[in-house]
Order: C-alpha cells, then sequence, then structure tokens
C-alpha cells in the first residue's frame, strides 16, 4: 500500500466511525438542548437496539435470505430499531423524567443514572434468552456474533483502498438521516415548537405550546436516531454486547461535548472529530495511545473555547 | 466523565451487596456423615461473562474428582463451594470481588484449598491474602510466569505475593514463557517471515507476546510491529489498515476472547488481511468462535494450549474425559482436565496429611510428587510449578477446535 492510500483509507475508517458516533451524539445534544439534561441512559437504548435487531435477524432467519431480500431485512431492522429506541427514550421521559421537571438537575441526573443501569440489565438479561443468534443464551454476558449479512468484497475492485457495502452503508444512512433532522428542526412546525421550547419553556407554555408533548417528541426522535446508529453498529462491526452501549455512549457524550453540547452541527463536526483522530493515532503514532490523544484533545479544546466548537455562548439550543 | 466515576461508584457499592447475597444463601451445612469433621474446598473462578462456559467445565471437572472419592477423605467430609470472581459491570474477572472471596475464604478455618484463579491478573489480587492465612492455592489455569518464577515479570515477583515468605501458591499449567516460546517456533514452522505482535495491555497478554516477541527475534522472524490494543474498542479497522500496510504473514494477539480476540479476527478479514492469525490458549474456548464468527476462522487461525486437547488425552486422562463424558454428556472444554487435576492434587493431599488442616494440606501440596496426572506424571518443583510441559496448537474448522499437532522442543 502507498502511503497516500493508507491516509484514504484511515481517513475512511474515521469517517465511517466518526459517523456513528455522531448519530449517537445527536441524541444527546438533543436532549441536552432541550432540558439541559445529560442522558445518561441514552447509550443503553442504543444497545438495546442493537439486540432487537439482532432478534429481529435471527427470528427471520436473515443469514438465509437472497440479497435483495437482505436489503429489506437491513430496512426492517432499521425501522423496528428507530421505533423500538424512540419509545423507549420516550417511556424513559414519560415515566422517570416528566414527574422531575421542577426538581433540581442533579435528581434528574441520578434517574437518568438509574435508568441507564435498569437499560444495561435488560440487556444482560436479553442476552440470555435461548436464541441460536445468541448461542443458545448459555452466556448471557458474552459478546454476541452479529452474522456479516452483507458481501466483503471490495467494491474498488483490486484497488489497494478498500470500499465494501458495509462502509457504504454507514454513509447511505447517516447522511439522509442528518440532513433530514436539521430540516426537522428548522423548517416543520414541530422544530419551531422544539427550539421555543429550548429556548424559554415558560414562554413557550405561555404562548400555547404543549411543552411535555414537545419533550416527548425529543426524546423519541433522539432515541430514534440512537434506534438508526444501533443498526449501522452492528452491521458495521459485526459484534454487540450487553456493555457496548456504556463505551459507545462515552464516545458520543465526549463528541457532543467537543462539537458544543446542544449543537447539532457540533455533534456531528464532533463526532467525525473523534472518528478521525482515532484512526489517525492509531495510524502514525500507537493504537494505546488513543484514548490518551482523543481526551487531550477535548481537553485542549475545552480550554481555549469552553463552550465547544461550534457551541455558541449565546444559547440558541436544540 | 462525571458519569463514568458515578458509574464505576455506584457499581462498586452494588457489588458487595449481591456477593453477600449469593453467600448467605449457600451457607446451609449438610448434616455430618463422618466421624472427623467437615473440610472445605473453594474455587474463584469467573462466573460472569464469556469466560463462564468454560468455568463450567472446569467446576464440573472441579466436580468430578470430589465425587470419585466418594464426597469424603479419611472419615473427614469434604464440602466444595463454587464462587464468582466476575462482575457483571466488567464482564470479566474483578478485583473487588476476587479479594472479597479471597478474605472470605481466608477467614474460614475449615477452609483447606482455594481453586483459582482463571486469569493472571486476579491471582495477584488473591495470593497475598491467602498467604498470609497460610491456606493453600492451586490454580487451574493461571499462565503468567511472575507469579512464581522469579527474574520473569517484575523486579520484586514473585516475593510480593508471598508476605510471609512461603510458598502457598501451585499451579497445574505450564506457564506463558513456556507457550509464547513454544507459539513463536510453530509459527516458524508454519511458513511464517513477518510477523505482527499485538497485546490486550494485560498481564497474561502482554506477557506472552513479549515472550512471543523474544523468541521470534531469536530465530529469525522479523517483527515488524509491536503494539498494545484497546481491549473496549467497537473495531480495530484503522489498526487492521495499520498492518496490512506494512504486510506481515501472521498476526500474533496476546490476548483472551474477553479482550477481544474475536473483533480482532474480524477486522483483520472483514479488512482484506489475508494471512495467519495466532492467538494462545485465553482464546482456547467455544466462546471465541462464537465471538468471531467461525467463516472469520477457519483454516487461518491458531491456537496454542498448556496441555492438551480431550481428545488427545491418553491412560489417566483418557480415563477422566471418559466419566466426563458420562456424566455430563459433553466433552470438557480446554480446562476441565486442570479443573480436575487442581482438584485431585487438593484432595490427594488432605489424604496425605498429618495434620487435617491448613498447615497440613499445605505440606502435603508441597510434596506432591509423581502424581499419575490426566498429562502424565508430574511433580511440583520448588517454585510451585508443574514440570509437566505438553502444549498443542489446534486450528478451527467449521466453527470447531482441531487439534493439529503436540508442540515440543
Amino acid at each position: 500500500m502507498q502511503d497516500y492510500e493508507v491516509f484514504v483509507q484511515q481517513l475512511i475508517t474515521g469517517l465511517s466511525n466518526g459517523m456513528i458516533i455522531a448519530l449517537i451524539a445527536l441524541g444527546y445534544t438533543m436532549v441536552y438542548g432541550i432540558i439541559e439534561l445529560i442522558n445518561f441512559a441514552h447509550g443503553d437504548v442504543f444497545m438495546l437496539g442493537a439486540f432487537l435487531a439482532l432478534t429481529l435477524l435471527g427470528a427471520f432467519g436473515m443469514e438465509a435470505w437472497s440479497p435483495a431480500w437482505k436489503f429489506a431485512g437491513v430496512i426492517m431492522m432499521l425501522g423496528g430499531s428507530a421505533l423500538f429506541c424512540g419509545g423507549l427514550n420516550w417511556t424513559l421521559d414519560r415515566v422517570a423524567y416528566r414527574s422531575l421537571r421542577k426538581a433540581s438537575k442533579l435528581s434528574l441526573l441520578v434517574s437518568a443514572i438509574g435508568c441507564s443501569f435498569i437499560c444495561t440489565n435488560l440487556g444482560l438479561f436479553w442476552g440470555g434468552l435461548p436464541m441460536g443468534v445468541f448461542a443458545g443464551g448459555v452466556s448471557a454476558a458474552a459478546p454476541k456474533d452479529f452474522p456479516q449479512i452483507t458481501p466483503q468484497t471490495n467494491l474498488l475492485g483490486e484497488s489497494a483502498i478498500r470500499i465494501t457495502q458495509a462502509d457504504v452503508m454507514v454513509f447511505f444512512v447517516t447522511i439522509p438521516l442528518m440532513i433530514g433532522l436539521v430540516l426537522l428542526v428548522n423548517r416543520s412546525r414541530l422544530g419551531r415548537a422544539m427550539r421555543a421550547v429550548a429556548q424559554d419553556s415558560t414562554a413557550a407554555e405561555l404562548m400555547g405550546i404543549p411543552v411535555d408533548r414537545v419533550i416527548g417528541m425529543t426524546f423519541f426522535i433522539g432515541g430514534a436516531l440512537g434506534g438508526f446508529a444501533s443498526v449501522v453498529y452492528s452491521l458495521y462491526n459485526n459484534t454487540i454486547g450487553f456493555q457496548m452501549g456504556y463505551r459507545a455512549g462515552m464516545d458520543a457524550f465526549t463528541a457532543a461535548v467537543l462539537g458544543g453540547i446542544g449543537s447539532l452541527p457540533g455533534a456531528v463536526l464532533g463526532g467525525l472529530t473523534i472518528g478521525c483522530v482515532r484512526a489517525m493515532s492509531d495510524q502514525y503514532l500507537e493504537s494505546r495511545w488513543t484514548n490518551t490523544i482523543v481526551f487531550g484533545i477535548l481537553v485542549l479544546i475545552l480550554i481555549f473555547r469552553p463552550s465547544g466548537l461550534l457551541g455558541s455562548t449565546r444559547r440558541e439550543k436544540v | 466523565m462525571k458519569s463514568s466515576s458515578l458509574l464505576v461508584a455506584i457499581s462498586a457499592l452494588m457489588i458487595p451487596l449481591s456477593l453477600g447475597a449469593q453467600q448467605g444463601e449457600s451457607k446451609s451445612v449438610a448434616p455430618s456423615l463422618s466421624h472427623g469433621g467437615t473440610l472445605r474446598i473453594v474455587s474463584s473462578l469467573p462466573r460472569t461473562g464469556s469466560a463462564n462456559a468454560q468455568t463450567s467445565t472446569m467446576v464440573n471437572g472441579i466436580r468430578l474428582a470430589i465425587d470419585e472419592v466418594g464426597g469424603q477423605v479419611d472419615g473427614w467430609k469434604i464440602e466444595y463451594e463454587d464462587l464468582d470472581d466476575a462482575s457483571p459491570q466488567r464482564g470479566n474477572w474483578d478485583p473487588t470481588v476476587e479479594a472479597q472471596n479471597a478474605n472470605a475464604a481466608a477467614k474460614d478455618l475449615s477452609c483447606v484449598g482455594y481453586i483459582g484463579t482463571f486469569n493472571s491478573g486476579a491471582a495477584k489480587v488473591a495470593m497475598p491474602i491467602l498467604n498470609r492465612a497460610g491456606l493453600v492455592m492451586v490454580s487451574p489455569a493461571n499462565t503468567y510466569p511472575g507469579l512464581t518464577k522469579p527474574n520473569m515479570g517484575e523486579a520484586n515477583e514473585p516475593m510480593v505475593y508471598r508476605p510471609s515468605g512461603k510458598i502457598n501458591y501451585f499451579r497445574v499449567v505450564p506457564t506463558d514463557d513456556l507457550q509464547g516460546a513454544q507459539a513463536a517456533n510453530w509459527a516458524k514452522s508454519l511458513g511464517a517471515t513477518q510477523v505482527f505482535i499485538l497485546n490486550d495491555r494485560e498481564l497474561y497478554g502482554k506477557g506472552i507476546a513479549d515472550v512471543f516477541q523474544r523468541r521470534a527475534k531469536e530465530i529469525g522472524l522479523t517483527v515488524v510491529g509491536f503494539e498494545g490494543t484497546d481491549a473496549k474498542a467497537p473495531n480495530y479497522r484503522a489498526l487492521v489498515t495499520k498492518i496490512k500496510a506494512v504486510g506481515p504473514d501472521l498476526v500474533y494477539f496476546g490476548g483472551t476472547t474477553q479482550s477481544n480476540a474475536g473483533q480482532i479476527a474480524k477486522d483483520l478479514r472483514s479488512g482484506g488481511y489475508e494471512g495467519m492469525y495466532m492467538v494462545p490458549d485465553g482464546c482456547f474456548e467455544q466462546a471465541f468462535i462464537e465471538a468471531a464468527g467461525d467463516s472469520n476462522l477457519n483454516d487461518m487461525t491458531f491456537i496454542t494450549f498448556g496441555g492438551l486437547p480431550p481428545e488427545q488425552l491418553t491412560g489417566r486422562g483418557a480415563a477422566f474425559r471418559d466419566s466426563y463424558r458420562k456424566r455430563y454428556g459433553a466433552d470438557p472444554e480446554a480446562y476441565a482436565a486442570y479443573g480436575y487435576e487442581a482438584a485431585r492434587v487438593v484432595l490427594d493431599a488432605i489424604a496425605r496429611a498429618q495434620t487435617k488442616d491448613r498447615a497440613g494440606v499445605l505440606a502435603a501440596v508441597a510434596a506432591t510428587k509423581d502424581f499419575d496426572g490426566v498429562l502424565g506424571k508430574w511433580s511440583f518443583d520448588a517454585n510451585g510449578d508443574t514440570s509437566s510441559r505438553v502444549m498443542s496448537g489446534q486450528t478451527v474448522k467449521n466453527g470447531q477446535f482441531v487439534f493439529v499437532k503436540v508442540l515440543g522442543d
């Protein structure tokens, strides 16, 4: 491999990983933007989405389907996990967070941590179900193989640079979702209501905006993005486990903070930055330094721009 | 980041609670059948996480050994308790839980044998605690050399594990300095010339990777890379690109299933690497094949193991395999034989002990000589290591481990 080929390959890897991180980070940043809660359960909701996708894959025996049907299967998993994660996130808000709206931010935070534990343990239980895809559920905590349903062939033929269907899928799913989200927030009636609630929820309520419903919808959309991300993650990495939400959540949360928490473009920029820094650090330094580099950059950016890369000092949220 | 420290703090609080509950339930004492009283043996092995499948067969081995002597020795009833040293939070062995297990065993004076641990890192935690208590510890699986051998690990090893100055730790498996070197020899005989070495930066993985590297250089292999990996990374694609760019014909990973050996195999294949992949015995369990997906391993993956797979056992070992099959209806996994062996060493020592207490059993274990074990006759040396040197190499075919050859000097 030539030097430039290595660089391009690492860029592709970094952007793919970064896109997945960004998609999860959007869920953090939306919820933070609207009620200033860091929803710690978000990473675990994402993890449960991946378990649902694997369950669907196993229950329908998608591995044996023809390529066209597999494509339909991927759409089914994307839809299923998005609805499920969106619904679950909405439920968490309805059950655990809504009654604490007027309470101190700390109570809300502790409640979120509790939800995170509950979801993690649900994942542990789910992995122990006696299904073929969970290796019979003998070892609930073990990492689960998410079967490779797309071919591993290089789309660029004999080129040293390698792009597989999984890489392409990452971009095809994430980019339209991000564009859709920006349009939704900036153009739609619901988006306007979300921005209004974020700016001043009391004033929004006085203007006749159903604040709780708008917040619920924000949780639903954030969770659904996590659901899409979980399927993309599973198809890309081919391994899931009940603890993956913690690591994915931490990366995404870091991305949201790096980009400026509350800012949608910031979350995407933060995710892509982290993905690319990781890949480049693995290549040109040593992989054991990668975490140090990522968090070092976070610290540096927060020193010089405390509100993150794209976070404005003027609060303009959602 | 606030989240992580809070989570850790809360989970640390929860572990003792759940553990306390478990131990409370299992304390019911069966009526004594014998005049001698009751002696207890405990094992401390990971029961939560992907190592559980392996542990189950080790515990089966231990139970088989105890049942073979009818659950009693010289009129002393043998009671056995199976402790978990892993926590769901880590999905792997946990230093807090291991320390609790060791302390509980140390306090219980009827306990005369501690079988464990599975992970060498866990042994580091338990060894000093049990050493102070004078309780004998027999490991069926620790392979990190520094636990027993001077000048193999850190400068203060192994004396740092022996605060009382006496040896109470023994192991029935050959150590990594033997296994890593055999792995390098095997790599060469498989035709490798350029090797890329990875390690999971844990005691076991880094240790065996270091030995592999040293031996590889000695026998003329070119080491084109040596890197520590992040055991929790979602994928290793960037690392695989780096590996591919330098073009090795063999990648060696010093690590275990728990430190993501399966994901590395996956990413090597999906990244278009077509060379060989070699891993040590920490991956010699079905969970590794399940995590990696068998199509990613077929024919290109090589696993070394400090012992023989069940179907290759002869003599005493074959008898073990057959009675294991008969009783549990399945083949024992790799370490089951060592679980069985460790339990037999303790039981044999109880029978020979002058006094049926900790000190007596410890002295008897240390004096184990020409033991008729599952891998032939062996003795403990002055460090507490087995004299057995039997190792084997296997590969993976259609989702199953397949024995390739006995690795010898």
